[in-house]
């Protein structure tokens, strides 16, 4: 660790599909200050050493969620990590992991973002209440309990830490299920009976095992291991009423 | 060997509407379109997916009367004046009535804006507003805003999202707006996207200068894109510099600080904004006093304390300090707790033992492709909305938290407006005359990637255009220095041809998107100084140390149009201010101004 400035080496792991059959490693040399961040250095590459870098990027201060990356094989946001840290380096970059790679590092996102609609991301109630009624009431303790989870920035650096999405890709995964109890946890909300399919199949709640490093890599505190553990104490509950009901002769 | 097929492809669909831009004002339109027009088609367009979107970034929170000792004149009053009369008072009129209607909204929808203890949404001070009516979610209001509107519109399976696409040219046909084509950004294929009507929701251009608050997605793609199709801007000569934002980096420190009751001192510990005219120096935050002044009065200040030296040195440059540290702990992590992470982050600084280094930064494109009050331009067809359209809200100095209410009250209006031009439109017969168009615009698009190489960097030059820019057309500006910047900034337009890329591939070619972006930069960036240079007085972010240093209500009390022809400099024109029923005055802030207003 230094404080000062000075130069690092960065590997980056390349890949253009136009002319690449394997991923391949490049060493670039880049000057840093004491808050110059890994973003910082990839655009200083992009700038004036390899224009055909190409990676994602956009707000620079840790809330848009585009600019994750693995850096020394773990997922961060290259906007808010420092080169001080890892200075001399070497530094190696590379696009997030368990996802496919489109170019360099960029990955492509649909396996999350096609999964969003299944978490039934928006205020369910049994009667929409009408505008000139105002707004619901929800006092500060109630909003409390939604806090963390609505602070998800869905930047998949969860996803890329998550051993069991890596091995099934179907798995609903972290920030999917964070987003589950985001809204079921919301006091406005009365829509968990339609969230119980997702939480339930196999690809929800019970393919996790529980590593917990979601939770150790996320960026904005949400927690998304406390918040799928909830959710596994649900998916009991609700598994065994629906066996009662069943078992009396009651539904379906 | 390629595994590519390298001739551009280009795909073409038919929706009722297009919206570019995936942020508050885009998701807006789109929600409002789906739900009042369900039969209608959306085709939602954007370079990022929506959640990525600068709305995101927003923090302090949006504007809406809520309290029965406020009152929608009062809401009208501060932003005419705030905007030195400058704004076209029936569209004020139009966006406060509507202010507190889309905030409830929002919470229907989920937003979860900060509480009082009787369980109602709670509302902040903001600068230059007479009194708490800025509704928040802590100080990540955008990003709420933003989540709540995306996640909503997956409700609405007619939304069909087209995510990192880049539009790079406007179909027209017959002086109608007919869809735009856009550069499938995984693929480089071309796609274009015929319409019944197109709304423009790209955001401001922020990036024209060098030190900023914006995303760098933020390059005036928008607004060059209505440039070129003969739509003026209006009023681009205002830009907002946010007064409180970190020295290099530009990131934004909200204005909720000072709204929660954040000091600004200069190097020597004194709170300076007493020292022009917004005083008397108070503890507790007054509105329209010292600290919660408009934004144009406090960058002007940190000016003239640094023409003094009376700030502090930074190793990116001078600031002043924003002290939180009377506030609490306790109280900046219920209420500013992003603002804490950023300080921590950026500067290592704890706000709650010591202050944040902040200066000014350009925050906000004021002026936009002009529309009327129905969210129209001059182009049949076209609507704007929200940070890249100049409905005439803003003037000559926007009040925070205005823009993010602008977002869903003129968001909606657009998507309905759109919404009814579609539906009257006969759409036949043109097909085949925008098929054609579509093919020559993605061919020379397709030429940046077969130019020679040996040719200009494109950070060279887009570096060359930011300095020209922050140097020449700053917070105070002269006619010598607004002339040069308007100079070099012909000069690199004429560079922009040679440039040539590292990157031919087709693949997330995002060098390739950078250079047709420097191209909408560089349009809107003329337009600017050339808008500035021409203004040959002062009034709100626009002041001049020339002799021009007072307003000309006589002369200016007008709104600046730029249009840009081919191969010339812009054209600046002037047109008359709609000025219903507040006549112009003094502007005046501090001296317990607020307490006159109270009921």
């Amino acid at each position: 660790m230094s404080d000062g400035s000075g130069q690092i080496d960065i590997l980056i792991s390349r890949y253009d599909p136009e002319r690449d059959d394997q991923p391949h490693t490049e060493r670039f040399t880049v000057p840093y200050q004491h808050d110059s961040s890994v973003l910082d250095a990839l655009l200083y590459i992009k700038d004036r050493i390899d224009g055909s870098l190409s990676f994602r990027w956009s707000c620079r201060m840790a809330i848009c969620g585009s600019c994750g990356k693995m850096i020394n094989g773990v997922p961060r946001l290259s906007c808010k990590t420092f080169l001080r840290d890892y200075a001399p380096g070497p530094l190696h970059i590379e696009a997030l992991h368990h996802f496919p790679v489109i170019k360099d590092l960029v990955v492509e996102q649909a396996g999350f973002l096609d999964k969003l609609p299944e978490a039934r991301p928006w205020l369910i109630r049994e009667q929409e209440q009408a505008l000139a009624d105002g707004p619901h009431r929800q006092s500060p303790r109630q909003r409390a309990r939604f806090a963390s989870t609505s602070a998800c920035i869905n930047c998949l650096l969860c996803y890329a830490a998550c051993p069991q999405y890596g091995m099934k890709p179907d798995f609903a995964g972290p920030a999917l299920l964070a987003l589950v109890e985001r809204y079921n946890a919301d006091s406005r909300d009365q829509g968990r009976a339609e969230r119980m399919p997702l939480i339930n199949a196999e690809d929800g709640v019970w393919s996790c095992t529980l590593v917990g490093n979601c939770s150790a890599v996320c960026p904005k505190g949400v927690d998304p291991a406390a918040a799928i553990n909830r959710n596994k104490l649900e998916s009991a509950k609700d598994y065994f009423l629906r066996f009662l009901k069943i078992g009396s002769g009651g539904a379906e | 060997m390629s595994r590519f097929d390298h001739k551009p492809r280009l795909e073409s669909t038919r929706h009722d509407i297009v919206i570019v831009g995936g942020g508050g004002a885009g998701l807006s339109a789109a929600i409002a379109i789906a739900e009042q027009h369900p039969q209608l088609s959306i085709a939602l367009v954007s370079k990022v997916v929506p959640m990525r979107s600068h709305t995101v970034a927003a923090e302090g929170g949006a504007a809406g009367v809520v309290s029965a000792s406020d009152g929608l004149d009062l809401h009208f009053r501060d932003t005419v004046v705030g905007g030195e009369w400058l704004c076209d008072q029936a569209a004020v009129d139009y966006f406060v009535a509507r202010c507190h209607e889309e905030m409830v909204r929002l919470e229907h929808w989920g937003c979860p804006w900060s509480r009082g203890e009787d369980g109602y949404p709670a509302v902040r001070n903001f600068g230059g507003m007479s009194t708490a009516r800025t509704w928040f979610a802590a100080d990540k209001t955008g990003f709420h805003i933003l989540h709540t509107l995306f996640q909503t519109s997956l409700r609405f399976p007619r939304i069909q999202r087209f995510d990192e696409y880049f539009v790079h040219d406007l179909l027209v046909d017959d002086g109608c707006c007919r869809g735009v084509v856009a550069i499938d950004i995984a693929s480089g294929d071309f796609h274009a996207l015929q319409a019944g009507a197109v709304i423009m929701a790209t955001g401001g251009a922020g990036r024209v200068y060098r030190q900023n608050t914006n995303a760098g997605i933020l390059t005036g793609d928008g607004l060059g894109l209505a440039l070129r199709h003969g739509v003026a801007l209006r009023d681009m000569e205002f830009v907002q510099f946010h007064p409180t934002t970190l020295p290099g980096s530009g990131v934004l420190i909200t204005e909720g600080c000072r709204g929660e009751g954040a000091y600004l001192t200069n190097r020597h510990g004194h709170r300076y904004l007493q020292d022009y005219g917004l005083g008397p120096e108070v503890r507790e935050p007054v509105p329209k006093t010292m600290e919660l002044g408009p934004r144009d009065r406090l960058s002007q200040a940190f000016w003239h304390e640094q023409q003094a030296g009376r700030t502090v040195d930074t190793p990116n440059g001078p600031a002043v300090q924003l002290e939180l540290m009377h506030l609490g702990r306790r109280k900046i992590a219920e209420r500013l707790p992003f603002i804490s992470e950023l300080a921590k982050t950026f500067v290592g600084v704890d706000p709650a033992c010591a202050p944040i280094p902040v200066c000014p930064s350009v925050h906000y494109t004021m002026g936009g492709i002009a529309t009327d009050i129905t969210t129209a331009t001059a182009l049949p067809g076209l609507y704007a909305c929200g940070e890249c359209a100049s409905v005439g809200i803003h003037g000559a100095n926007r009040l925070g938290s205005n823009s993010l209410a602008e977002l869903l009250v003129f968001g909606r209006e657009a998507g309905l407006q759109a919404a009814g031009f579609a539906a009257d439109q006969a759409r036949q017969g043109t097909a085949a005359a925008l098929a054609a168009q579509a093919r020559e615009s993605a061919a020379r698009a397709a030429q940046w990637l077969a130019r020679p190489a040996g040719g200009l960097r494109l950070a060279e030059l887009r570096e060359q255009m930011t300095t020209a820019m922050q140097d020449g057309v700053g917070i105070y500006r002269d006619a010598e220095r607004m002339a040069s910047t308007c100079e070099s900034l012909e000069n690199l337009s004429q560079l922009l041809d040679s440039i040539s890329l590292d990157d031919r591939s087709r693949c997330f070619n995002t060098e390739w998107l950078s250079a047709i972006e420097l191209g909408f930069t560089l349009d809107v960036a003329r337009c600017i100084a050339h808008a500035a240079l021409n203004r040959r007085e002062s009034r709100g972010s626009h002041q001049r140390l020339d002799g021009y240093n007072q307003r000309d209500d006589d002369q200016f009390l007008r709104h600046s149009l730029a249009t840009l022809a081919p191969g010339q400099p812009p054209q600046i024109h002037y047109r008359a201010v709609n000025i219903t029923r507040l006549p112009p005055g003094e502007r005046r802030y501090g001296g317990g101004s607020a307490t006159e207003h109270k009921p």
